[in-house]
């Protein structure tokens, strides 16, 4: 990995990165000093050069992490930073990485945040079921906090600021920003409806909170060492820097991987020896997921698509959280599209109705096709169910064989958040494009209302026929 | 067990302590409990209740949305095998089903012995490591089945020490105490950061100066 740039991966492979003196040894820049510069420099400077850097958030919606800092309303007091390490969206797997090998980094990274932004107290907030990384980072803000770097007067500075960790609880949702303050708070996480109020403006304890991914944050030491205009040299125009992406799935080499943003495309990542290596067995591609389970599907018409938004959204999908999920020609694209909708029924919180009880269907619709109790009228019902949560066209990539044009990203929505509409993803992918796979399965006929008994037919009792 | 032992409770004070609203600590304070007792009793519930300064049945409530509190005794080694999409590409699902097979439970219910419980779970973040399964969220990569046996002989036997019992989350807890702590206070007594008002000031008194060299 040598000719790629390393912004924050430099310590993945360093035995003792993870401590602060592996830290200010080891890597692509000095421990802590990009710190050290940021208190040098006036908090609105700091925020400058984040805002001019567009560090573009790694949680999966893009957001520029500089422009989102600055919706804090002026003069409003105290401000929170929460930190979104809550990692569960599937195929994802990069801040437990972070989290697990650079501590200091992403605390490093807080800092600067909380600096330039004025918070009181910033809250790490990781997934409960990541006992390690939880670990690391204890270990690292309890020798962080020794060393003057978190806390009280910050290396002698007026800049006091602690940091505090926490872990969840196992809810997939709470991966929302609204939901994970909820959580934080000591509630069950659910969704805040948002407008009037997004967490910017009033957020923990109803105060102005910014919520910043983990690998978003871990690009700030970096950049504070390098500058705004070193980060823009790498990726393109429109998404400066690196992001990570998890290549899972059937390719010869799955792996984490640091890339430029904007200018990588997916074949590279999918046949790159530095990179995927090519498909397992040199089976050819079926499907890939470009950004997490929530992501519509691609195929190998947009295997040359860049990792830049705007392309890849009007291409009908979403980079998402850099999650990447190659299918090959072996799949079982009924139970792959039953697995992902299932997650997401599991995982609903319950509070919107249509995502609730539309999952929950679409589950059960898929279940039974699977089972080969499906019904000729299935799909549609399947598409009508999932049209209730996310109100139709949905995102969809084009199907030039077909003559169908892609349905440009974002899905409309019925919901407080996008659980909901997530589900629907895997279904309209699946069906658009492979809906002989799903036909197959299904080889009974639509129930009529009677049923047969020991040879003999009875009337049905009502319920059974939607049993 | 059930309600804190007195270290315990000297620690969860201490954690309520790090959050300017006491409610805050209810999910820290209930893995505190899961780890004292290996599950969440309601004993626990009721002793967070009054530390955090809610009712019981909020702590119920929020509790119940998580699925790694556990309301009843689960096994000594609680067993997460990932199904979901990267996992299930590579074998998940066939895991968990041989995962079933040796230990002789379906998923979701405990060995006899209360050994172990068998849970199918969603991702765990180990994507490019498929299949991955979890015990007592410790994390095993490119799991075969055959590694798979060898780990729950292991575990029988008590080689694992690197596995704690269940409950125990991050061995290495962040150790800060009150006194340690810069700037804890309720919201409301809030103010602006003395840092960002002296850059104010100097850029007030930047402005004036220049404004005075200019007139």
């Amino acid at each position: 990995m040598t000719d790629v740039p390393q912004i924050v991966t430099s310590r993945w492979d360093v035995l003792d990165g993870h401590t602060l003196d592996g830290y200010k040894a080891s890597g692509s820049y000095e421990g802590y000093a990009g710190l050290r510069r940021a208190l040098e420099m006036a908090p609105a400077a700091v925020m400058d050069e984040v805002r001019a850097a567009t560090v573009l958030g790694r949680g999966g919606a893009g957001f520029p992490a500089g422009t989102k800092w600055g919706f804090a309303p002026a003069e409003v007091w105290p401000r929170y930073l929460v930190v979104n390490g809550d990692e569960s969206e599937p195929g994802t797997y990069k801040d437990r990485i972070l989290m697990e090998r650079d501590p200091h980094q992403l605390i490093e990274g807080c800092l600067i945040a909380a600096y330039a932004i004025g918070c009181a107290q910033v809250f790490l907030y990781v997934r409960g079921e990541m006992a390690h990384a939880q670990e690391r980072i204890a270990a690292a803000l309890n020798e962080a906090y020794a060393a003057n770097l978190v806390g009280k007067n910050i290396l002698g500075t007026d800049f006091s600021v602690d940091i505090v960790l926490h872990w969840g609880a196992g809810a997939y949702i709470v991966g929302e920003e609204t939901a994970l303050i909820e959580s934080l708070e000591g509630n069950r996480g659910m969704p805040r409806l948002k407008p009037p109020f997004f967490p910017a403006a009033k957020g923990l304890y109803m105060a102005p909170t910014i919520v910043n991914n983990v690998e978003t944050l871990s690009n700030l030491p970096w950049l504070l060492v390098n500058g705004a205009a070193a980060y823009r040299e790498l990726g393109s125009e429109t998404s400066p820097g690196t992001r990570l992406v998890a290549v899972s799935g059937h390719v010869k080499n799955p792996g984490v991987f640091e890339v430029p943003q904007g200018t990588t495309t997916y074949r590279e990542l999918f046949y790159d020896d530095r990179y995927g290596g090519g498909i397992r067995d040199d089976n050819r591609l079926k499907a890939f997921i470009p950004g997490g389970a929530s992501a519509p599907w691609f195929f190998e018409e947009q295997v040359d698509l860049p990792l830049e938004a705007r392309p890849v959204g009007a291409a009908g999908s979403m980079l998402g959280s850099g999650a990447i999920v190659v299918m090959d020609e072996t799949t079982d694209i009924v139970r792959a599209c039953l697995r992902i909708v299932r997650f997401f029924a599991r995982e609903s919180c319950g509070k919107c109705t249509p995502c609730r009880e539309g999952t929950t269907w679409e589950e059960k619709i898929l279940q039974r096709i699977v089972d080969g109790n499906g019904r000729p009228s299935d799909l549609e019902l399947l598409l009508d169910v999932a049209d209730n949560i996310s109100p139709g066209p949905y995102p969809v990539a084009a199907f030039p064989e077909e003559g169908l044009e892609a349905v440009p990203y974002p899905p409309r929505q019925t919901t407080i958040c996008p659980l909901g509409p997530s589900s629907v993803a895997p279904i309209t992918s699946a069906i658009r494009r492979f809906r002989g796979d799903f036909e197959a399965l299904i080889t009974r006929r639509d129930p009529i209302p009677v049923a047969v008994v020991d040879g003999a037919v009875a009337a049905a009792p009502s319920e059974e026929v939607h049993a | 067990m059930a309600r804190f032992t007195p270290e315990n409770e000297a620690l969860a004070r201490e954690i309520v302590a790090r959050y300017p609203v006491p409610k805050s600590a209810t999910i820290p304070l209930c893995h505190l409990a899961q780890q004292q007792d290996g599950h969440l009793t309601e004993e626990a519930m009721v002793h967070v209740a009054e530390l955090v300064g809610v009712t019981p049945a909020e702590v119920l409530g929020t509790a119940s949305f998580y699925e790694m509190f556990k309301r009843r005794p689960v096994g000594q080694y609680v067993v997460n095998v990932c199904t979901n999409i990267s996992c299930q590409l590579l074998g998940g699902e066939e895991l968990l089903e041989h995962a079933s097979e040796v230990l002789g439970i379906p998923p979701g219910s405990t060995t006899p012995d209360g050994m172990f419980t068998l849970e199918d779970v969603e991702c765990i973040a180990a994507c490019t490591e498929a299949p991955a399964c979890q015990v007592n969220y410790r994390y095993f990569h490119r799991v075969s089945h055959d590694d798979f046996d060898r780990l729950v002989g292991e575990l029988r036997s008590g080689a694992r020490d690197d596995v704690p019992q269940h409950g125990t989350l991050g061995k290495i807890r962040q150790d800060l105490p009150p006194e340690r702590l810069a700037n804890v206070t309720p919201p409301a007594l809030q103010s602006k950061p003395v840092w960002i008002r002296r850059h104010e000031e100097m850029a007030a008194a930047a402005d004036g100066a220049d404004t005075g060299g200019a007139s």
